[in-house]
Formats: C-alpha cells, structure tokens, sequence
C-alpha cells in the first residue's frame, strides 16, 4: 500500500471507530430514553463528568506538579468570579489569563 | 433564524475556541513531522473530530500500525463518548441529518456545553445544540490546519492558554451544582477521580468515568435494571 492509501486508510478506520463510540447509546439505547435507570443516569451523569473531565485535564499538573500552584491560583480565580458574577465568559477568560502570566513570568514557578 | 441563539451558540462556544486553536495546532505540528500535506491533517479534523484520537493516530501512522489496531485503539480510546451519548438520550430531540451530525461531533467539550443547555425550551435548545456542535467542529478544524499549514516554524507565545479548558470544566461543575445540588455526588466524584490518578494516571479517564457508572447504576438499585436486560 502506498504511503497515502495507508494515511487514508487509516483516517477513515479511526473516523468510523470514533463516530462507532458516539453512536452507539443512540443506537441500541433509543428506545429506552425514558427508562427510570437511563434518566437516573441522565441527571447524575453530568455532574459527575464535569468533575472528573476537570481532573482530567489537570492530569499533567497533578501528577507530575508542573505549573500547580498557577493552575491552583486559576482555578481559585475562576472560582471566586463565577460565584460572584456568574458570567462564564469573564471566569474563564481571566482565570485563562492568570494562568498564563503566572507560567509566562515563571512568579509562582 | 433567530440572530439571539446565534450570537448565544457563539458566546456558549467561545471557551472552546480559545481551547481548541492551541489543541488541534498541537496536533497539525506534530502532524506535520509525519511529512504528510497539511490538508490531510484538516481532513482528519473535519472526518475523526476527535482529540486524543487524532494524537493517537499520528502515533499509529509513525509506526506503520495495522489497521485492526488502529480500529481496536481508537475504540478503547474513545470509550468515554459512550456515556455522553447515554446522558443525552432524553435531551436530544433533533431529527434527521443534523441529529447524526450531533451525534457524530459529540466530543467532550461539545458535550459539557450541551449539559448547560437543559432549562431552554426544546426547539431552542436544539437549535442552540446543533450551532454549538458546528462552531466547535470549525474551531477545531481552524487549530488542525493552522498547526500542519505553520508546522514547526511557530513559537507559541500564547504558552498556557489551553487553561481555558479546565477553567471551562470548573465552571460547568459549578453550573452543575447548581442544578443539581447534591453535594455528595461531587464529593463521589472528586474520590473517583483521585483514586483513577492514583491508580492509573494513563488511563484515568476511562477507568472513573467507568467506576462512576459503576457506581451509579448500583446507589439506583438493581431493581429497574433488570428490565434493561432485553438484548
């Protein structure tokens, strides 16, 4: 095979296993959206999700302490400005760039 | 059309531009090393659409990888998606193409603005769904490009500004408290979380998201599951 046959090859094999993996609920699951299990899960699945994606991406930070105060310090900031204003845009862009100065300028390094 | 939802589905989405410029331009860079055209790392944004995928994939590709492999690797990787579909079962009420097309661009963060979308009526919720899954596949498509199109001939001066994605996942978990307001299911979740890390740094995602289900399905009792056993 070619080196551009394979590249394709491969993109459409990992496309079609992506889209296999989002599909799948919707396909076997449909008709069953109304299931007192699956609207258990609905309601406490995206709680739970959003505390372990978060933990997920400072993965790197908390096992390995790179740029862990900064992110700590950001997420403070994050934290403290959405509870106040709850205006998602201004948490996440002056937490974004708290945490970059602190990392640019290496203050809490 | 309503210019309202536009300009909200953009608003909604904006967290994720700044997060997925840097991201897909990480993946077009490391892309470009494999020495491919640059428009082949935009097709793999607009066609696998999927993060940690693409980068596995660039692994796979500089190791001439079977492509059994490449389907078995990718699957596993992306196991997760599963349970964002099973979470947004009674919440999807598009039709037709543009509810495949849902479907088919549900990533992680695509789905966590999904999950704020709750309280809006249904057609303007699908509506705002659809808006926010395209935006964040163009934005996504953007980052792939720039990164192969510039290659290694860029220094990022915008270092660190991928903290919009942890700082958009803190916000939606404390959307999330709000509505549902339980603070034992954060505490759970926290735990989870930490003892994946300690587990299995590697696999962290996949091993609490699978705890968690786990978990829950068990505090909800046996009882209503046993009516699920049918395939």
């Amino acid at each position: 095979m070619d080196s551009t046959a394979y590249l394709l090859s491969v993109v459409v094999v990992a496309a079609v296993a992506t889209f296999l993996t989002r599909a799948l609920p919707f396909l076997l699951l449909y008709r069953w959206a109304e299931h007192p299990m699956l609207k258990h899960l609905g309601r406490y699945l995206p709680p739970v999700l959003m505390v372990l994606l978060l933990i997920y991406a400072l993965k790197d930070a908390l096992v390995t302490g790179t740029d862990l105060l900064p992110s700590l310090a950001a997420l403070l900031v994050v934290t403290v400005l959405h509870l106040l204003l709850r205006n998602p845009l201004i948490s996440i862009l002056s937490g974004t760039g708290l945490f970059m100065f602190l990392t640019q300028t290496g203050l809490l390094g | 059309m309503n210019p309202e939802s536009n300009t909200s589905a953009l608003r909604l989405s904006l967290p994720v531009l700044f997060g997925y410029i840097p991201l897909g331009a990480a993946f077009g860079v490391m892309f470009s090393e494999l020495g491919y055209h640059w428009l082949y790392a935009t097709l793999m944004g607009v066609v696998i659409y999927a993060g940690a995928g693409q980068f596995l994939a660039v692994g796979l590709l500089a190791n001439h990888a079977g492509l059994l492999e490449v389907f078995v690797a990718t699957l596993l990787l992306n196991a997760r998606h599963m349970v964002y579909g099973l979470s947004l079962l009674s919440s999807l009420k598009l039709s037709g193409s543009r509810r495949w097309y849902l479907i088919y661009a549900l990533t992680d963060e695509t789905y966590s603005l999904l999950t704020m979308l709750s309280t809006a009526c249904d057609q303007l919720r699908s509506r705002l769904q659809f808006r926010i899954a395209a935006l964040n596949h163009l934005y996504w498509i953007m980052g792939c490009t720039l990164g192969a199109w510039l290659g290694g001939q860029i220094e990022f001066s915008t270092a660190g500004i991928e903290f919009t994605l942890p700082a958009l996942f803190l916000v939606l978990a404390i959307e999330q408290y709000r509505a549902v307001r339980r603070p034992r299911v954060f505490v759970l979740a926290l735990a989870i979380g930490g003892l994946a890390l300690l587990i299995s740094p590697d696999n962290m995602l996949m091993l609490s998201i699978a705890m968690a289900v786990s978990l829950l399905i068990m505090a909800r009792g046996g009882v209503e599951w046993t009516r699920l056993r049918i395939f």
